[in-house]
């Protein structure tokens, strides 16, 4: 990809994310993920109706490539099935650590194909997807009744 | 100053990050080293002659502490692991035992973690309340503050001699006053100031003295904790075995010897107390007064350049300790710092483990700069030249 597109399309969503901003609404599920390194804090809410991903919001204080991972994975995220939510995610961690991933599945997620080069910035890539995890979690745990 | 004795300065970069840990001397690590290859021996178990070395050389240190604090006695000083087991230690080892449900413990918002959490979770295990005494606005500690916040029912103040955010330094003869005059224990975590300013426990009143190797050019997994004969006396140990027992019976027998040694269990961090030592002969030959006068002054002119820039705010100007807080405007801390690492500058961005000063400065995070005597001006002049340029930063991170 070419670095000046990959950095505009980066700084585009760093400096205008979307969705950003929570709301109070019971039918989002909500989790909080922060980088060990105790800087990046996101909050992030989802809400799934019949199996699909409505809404995508999110909140908090975190580096160019946290915030901006954020806002390309609401936009690639919302609209899709949970099971496809898995895949991406799935995917896309591959990529993150350099693994084979399918680049078809990660739309303009795939900015963040050279993060590995910067091995102290991979959690930030990932952080925003630790969160679309817990909250797919807790409705699991929710559904099977545990 | 003396940078020629720091291996690590031989790379190319410029370390402002001495409030993390501090670069280390080559006599140091040479300590350590001819510890482990001419007299490796365990201590206080001396029947031979490499072993007695280990115990005068380990015991040597305990007056060399003695002399850098201006303690009254070389029992008065405890090795432990780092300044945070220091603190953990006077908590729940002293604090434990003689305060009472209700009884009030004041420290500030500017602590350091290892300063808040022990007392935390001190209030949880016996119902003692910890209130925080009010920065003024440039987020410094001010006596009259102190003054205002004691109440009858305050026995503890812990408060750091220097804070590793903002970089004040506390008024801590004066407290150590009030402290005696309201029969208060008062508390000092000297992570950051030991190392960079003459400490008296005796003329400041200290009751206990928390602080580390590693931020004072010695090795990491050796700390001290000091304290007035008397206190440490009714202190209990945290950990219990070998070398500090004096007799065991399997009828119930136990006897723990005297001061320090009941205080240190177990094989103690032999190497780490070696070069501790070394490092303390190191600063001292330098001056402690020479140290902060050098430091004052590099972060004078620190402030001075960056407050010619247009786009960084600074968040503490007027500090008297080594240490800069600032942000480039519009640009996440840890931004910053990475775009800095670009140019081998190592700063520390976050919350810098104060994590409630954020009620205080509004923002969360910045980045800081915390100078030691080997940093230079010309190593200011590299980053204000960076920072200049710093438009071009997303250029460069992403
Ligand atoms: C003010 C202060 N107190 C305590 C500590 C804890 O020191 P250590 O981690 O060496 O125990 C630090 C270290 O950053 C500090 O800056």
């Amino acid at each position: 990809m070419d670095p000046n597109l990959r950095r505009e399309i980066i700084l585009e969503h760093y400096q205008h994310p979307i969705n950003r901003g929570l709301v109070d609404d019971e039918h989002y599920e909500k989790a909080n993920t922060h980088n060990d390194s105790c800087i990046d804090n996101i909050d992030v809410m989802m809400k799934i109706t019949d199996g699909k991903v409505e809404d995508i919001r999110f909140d908090g204080e975190a580096c160019a490539i946290s915030t901006s991972a954020t806002s390309i994975m609401i936009q690639t995220l919302i609209g899709k099935s949970v099971d496809e939510v898995k895949e991406i995610i799935e995917n896309y961690e591959h990529m993150i650590n350099e693994e084979d991933y399918r680049s078809d599945l990660l739309g303009e997620l795939i900015v963040y194909n050279e993060t590995y080069k910067q091995p102290n910035r991979k959690k930030c890539a990932l952080l925003p997807f630790e969160s679309i995890k817990k909250i797919l979690a807790k409705k699991e745990e929710k559904e099977n009744g545990i | 100053m003396n940078r020629q004795d720091f291996p690590m300065l031989e790379k190319d970069l410029i370390y402002f990050d001495n409030g993390a840990t501090t670069l280390k001397p080559k006599c140091v690590i040479d300590s350590m080293v001819e510890y482990y290859s001419s007299y490796s021996a365990n201590a206080h178990r001396g029947d031979y002659d490499i072993s007695q070395k280990v115990d005068q050389m380990y015991e040597g240190v305990r007056d060399k502490v003695k002399k850098l604090l201006h303690a009254a006695r070389s029992s008065e000083i405890i090795f432990t692991k780092g300044a945070t087991e220091s603190i953990n230690m006077i908590a729940f080892g002293f604090m434990k035992y003689q305060l009472q449900k209700g009884d009030e413990v004041l420290i500030t918002k500017a602590e350091h973690a290892s300063n808040v959490l022990p007392w935390l979770e001190l209030a949880k295990d016996i119902g003692i309340k910890v209130h925080y005494i009010p920065l003024n606005e440039q987020h410094e500690l001010t006596l009259e503050a102190v003054e205002k916040a004691i109440s009858p029912k305050t026995k503890v103040i812990a408060l750091a001699h220097i804070t590793n955010v903002v970089g004040d330094i506390r008024p801590v003869e004066e407290i150590g006053k009030l402290c005696r005059e309201h029969q208060i224990y008062f508390v000092v975590d000297g992570a950051q100031s030991v190392a960079h300013l003459p400490v008296d426990v005796e003329r400041f009143n200290i009751d206990f003295l928390a602080f580390s190797g590693h931020k004072m050019l010695g090795p990491t997994g050796v700390g001290v904790l000091y304290g007035k004969y008397a206190l440490l006396e009714k202190m209990r140990p945290l950990c219990f075995g070998g070398g500090m027992n004096s007799i065991f019976s399997s009828d119930g027998t136990i006897e723990y010897k005297d001061l320090p040694t009941r205080l240190e269990p177990g094989t103690p961090p032999i190497a780490e107390v070696i070069g501790l030592g070394r490092a303390i002969d190191y600063l001292l030959n330098i001056g402690m007064d020479q140290i902060h006068q050098y430091e004052l002054e590099l972060k004078r002119y620190a402030i001075s350049k960056l407050e010619q820039l247009d786009n960084i705010t600074i968040y503490n100007k007027d500090s008297q300790g080594g240490i800069v807080a600032f942000n480039i405007d519009g640009v996440f801390s840890q931004d910053a710092a990475v775009y800095l690492n670009h140019y081998h500058i190592c700063v520390r961005a976050g919350n810098h483990c104060a994590k409630i000063l954020k009620d205080e400065f509004k923002i969360q995070n910045t980045c800081r700069i915390s100078f030691y005597f080997y940093n230079t001006k010309e190593e200011i002049d590299k980053l204000i030249e960076v920072l200049q340029k710093s438009k071009d930063i997303f250029k460069i991170i992403l």
